[in-house]
């Protein structure tokens, strides 16, 4: 059974159809990636698997049980982790408090913990930010914990939204452009990042990207969308040798 | 240009040296060392005060260390500089600064024996301070009681205005129906009087239960909360200012036009439970409370739902119930501090709570610092000593209020102590010899 199944999904913002009829069947442990032009909708698709919108029509299931309607945050702690293309971190708060944040769905403690500091919430506390220092070391910003996120370089931003995603222990991560901004030097890093944690952690990554060399590099599957509609699924040789998903991207010769 | 920056800059820098060099000796001192220089400062004006302060060409000694005397009696300030030099800031500095490594020594002891016992004996020693300094005068004892409440109203509007980012109006509102609450509450069952008639219960058990009373009356502003709360929270935007404003209106026509407490004219007769210990347990317990839950990860959601919802969300947060939880929580210990209040001033009535008092608790907010316990502390008692300072000048005062706030909001926008963390542990540890100095904030 895949990890994640999309069914028929359409959505309409109004009178604006932005995705229509799309399919998706993700197995477990792999890396696929989601091409296309701008505004041709891959965020839209994004925020509609993961409850930031509902799509008008269509069915979602993660691990067997349908997710369509229900509220990120339950999405979230279900198992579906994602990072943003244009990094929603929270600016007065700690790399370290990033971290610790996505676990929130995991705390147990309760209001009387948060208020009287009961030991079950120290040691809950602890536990957490354990792990979350682990997350740190593993995408290379221990150093960094108890930096304010906006004091960062883009670069090392980037790594605390991934582990802050990652926190949230996911079956099946979403990355919106992970390499977006970055030069080439921050970018193979990152490269490396995202094939040390789908190794290590044994997950499954399902990525947006514009940068053809990344998602040629990572991804085994590729699908491409224009206007809303894919227009071809394949490996990265397909993909890259496709007519159609060249005209989309270089656009038609024009006969003279 | 060239020229005067050269000359200036050596001299600030040289203050600034020298200031620090002065400092060095005292950033050593920890926090018991300067409770108990306190204690000794309080200890002398209480057996010295009056004759000194009589000797220095005031009536006795002055009320808030010299400030009321700025406004009211000019020609007097220098006595009452020379006064506050040598009654307190002498006494602090010399017995805090000879007790260094006494107060040190005793304070590692206290830390390691057990933190719970070494929070309760700094508790108790600035207890003592206050009890013996308000001893002085009634006057003192109002000021430091209304300032106590003032920390308790202004943290539990921090924690919407300033760790949930959202802007609410209607702590007046809540301060009021806990205010009425508890005095009903007390009134009904513990005082012989017109309105309500015989006492229900003996009066003598009457401070037992004051505190039930108390959180009843949290109970009722939590529950006022969540009207606001329901229509407010389902978006973010400016949606909860205005339906905070417009509760805070609905309560005051309500207590306005509900005969059986009085309407327009007010309940008075409340029993005189709100003693200083009182007050201070309330406050200490709120100031506790709040301080946990903003430093918990479940509090420290509020700022992720401030900085950003959707990603809040998005990484599991369910932001609807911490909005919810954060609002109704404020509102219980504005219900708190509303019901304390009755019980000090001993009389209220619903213009008490319009929006004059609504300014005040805005304004003890944005001057302390927004996310910051120790702002909010600051900021309470910093505006209500500002308040009592400026009491001469009558209605002038709320005209130089507002201007202290303009040039405040232009010159430090989010206040005097915005997003710190305050660790109560760290307070009550001794400070190492090899201290860098000017943490003595510990903020």
């Amino acid at each position: 059974m895949s990890l994640l199944e999309v069914n028929k999904m359409t959505h309409f913002f109004g009178g604006l159809r932005a995705v229509y009829d799309y399919n998706l069947e993700i197995e477990p442990g792999q890396i696929r990636g989601l091409i296309g032009p701008n505004g041709a909708g891959k965020t839209t698709i994004f925020n509609l698997i993961t409850g930031v919108y509902t799509p008008t029509e269509g069915e979602i299931t993660l691990n067997g049980s349908s997710i369509k309607g229900r509220p990120p945050n339950q999405i979230a702690s279900s198992g579906l982790g994602r990072t943003f293309q244009n990094l929603r971190l929270w600016r007065h708060m700690s790399v370290l408090d990033h971290v610790k944040m996505s676990q929130f769905s995991k705390i147990t403690y309760g209001l009387t913990g948060a208020f009287f500091g009961t030991p079950r919430r120290q040691r809950e506390e602890a536990e957490i930010e354990e792990k979350a220092r682990g997350l740190l070391e593993l995408v290379g910003i221990a150093h960094l914990a108890d930096q304010i996120v906006t004091n960062l370089p883009y670069g090392a931003q980037r790594r605390v939204e991934l582990a802050r995603a990652l926190a949230m222990e996911p079956s099946i991560l979403f990355l919106d452009e992970p390499t977006a901004g970055m030069n080439p030097e921050e970018l193979s890093e990152m490269m490396n990042i995202i094939r040390h944690v789908h190794a290590e952690l044994d997950l499954t990554i399902f990525l947006i990207e514009h940068r053809m060399k990344v998602v040629m590099d990572l991804c085994q599957i590729i699908q491409t969308l224009v206007f809303g509609e894919v227009i071809a699924q394949g490996t990265p040789d397909e993909i890259r040798n496709n007519p159609e998903v060249i005209d989309a991207y270089l656009g038609k010769e024009v006969e003279v | 240009m060239g020229i005067q920056t050269e000359t200036v800059t050596p001299t600030k820098t040289g203050l600034r040296e020298a200031l620090k060099r002065f400092w060095k000796p005292y950033s050593r001192i920890p926090l018991l060392g300067w409770l108990v220089g306190a204690l000794a400062a309080v200890l002398l004006e209480l057996i010295v005060g009056n004759q000194f302060g009589r000797l220095l060409g005031m009536s006795k000694a002055p009320a808030l260390l010299g400030l009321v005397i700025i406004m009211k009696s000019p020609l007097l300030i220098p006595s009452a500089l020379a006064y506050v030099l040598v009654i307190y800031l002498l006494p602090v500095g010399i017995i805090a600064r000879v007790g260094t490594s006494l107060a040190n020594r005793a304070a590692a002891f206290l830390y390691q024996a057990n933190t719970g016992l070494s929070a309760i004996i700094h508790l108790a020693l600035f207890y003592a301070v206050l009890h013996l300094w308000s001893n002085l005068s009634d006057y003192r004892l109002l000021v430091v009681k209304l300032t106590l409440i003032a920390i308790i109203i202004t943290l539990s509007l921090n924690v919407v205005n300033g760790y949930m980012g959202e802007f609410s109006c209607s702590h007046p509102g809540f301060l009021a129906l806990g205010a009425y609450t508890a005095s009903i509450f007390t009134i009904v069952l513990f005082v012989n009087e017109n309105r309500f008639g015989d006492a229900l219960l003996p009066p003598a058990l009457g401070p037992f239960l004051f505190p039930i009373g108390l959180i009843l009356g949290g109970i009722f502003a939590a529950v006022g909360a969540l009207l606001v709360a329901i229509p407010s929270f389902r978006t973010r935007g400016d949606y909860l200012a205005i339906i905070s404003l417009a509760f805070m209106f609905i309560v005051l026509s309500l207590f306005n036009n509900l005969e059986f407490v009085g309407g327009p004219r007010g309940l008075s007769n409340q029993p005189d439970y709100a003693n200083l210990p009182t007050v201070f347990i309330w406050t200490v317990l709120a100031v506790w409370i709040i301080n946990n839950f903003v430093r918990s990860t479940i509090g420290k959601a509020l700022n992720a739902v401030r900085d950003g919802e959707l990603a809040a969300s998005t990484m599991t947060v369910d932001t609807r119930r911490t909005k919810m939880t954060a609002f109704l929580f404020s509102a219980f210990w504005a219900g708190i501090a509303g019901g304390l209040f009755a019980h000090i001033i001993r009389y209220i009535n619903p213009g008490t709570f319009g929006i004059r008092k609504l300014a005040e608790v805005l304004a003890m907010v944005y001057l302390g610092g927004l996310n910051s316990v120790a702002g909010s502390i600051v900021g309470a008692v910093g505006f209500n000593l500002m308040g009592e300072a400026l009491r001469p000048l009558e209605i002038l005062k709320w005209i130089i209020i507002p201007v202290i706030l303009i040039l405040l909001m232009i010159f430090r926008p989010t206040g005097l102590i915005a997003f710190t963390e305050l660790d109560p542990i760290a307070l009550l540890k001794p400070k190492a010899m090899t201290n860098e100095g000017g943490d003595h904030v510990a903020a």
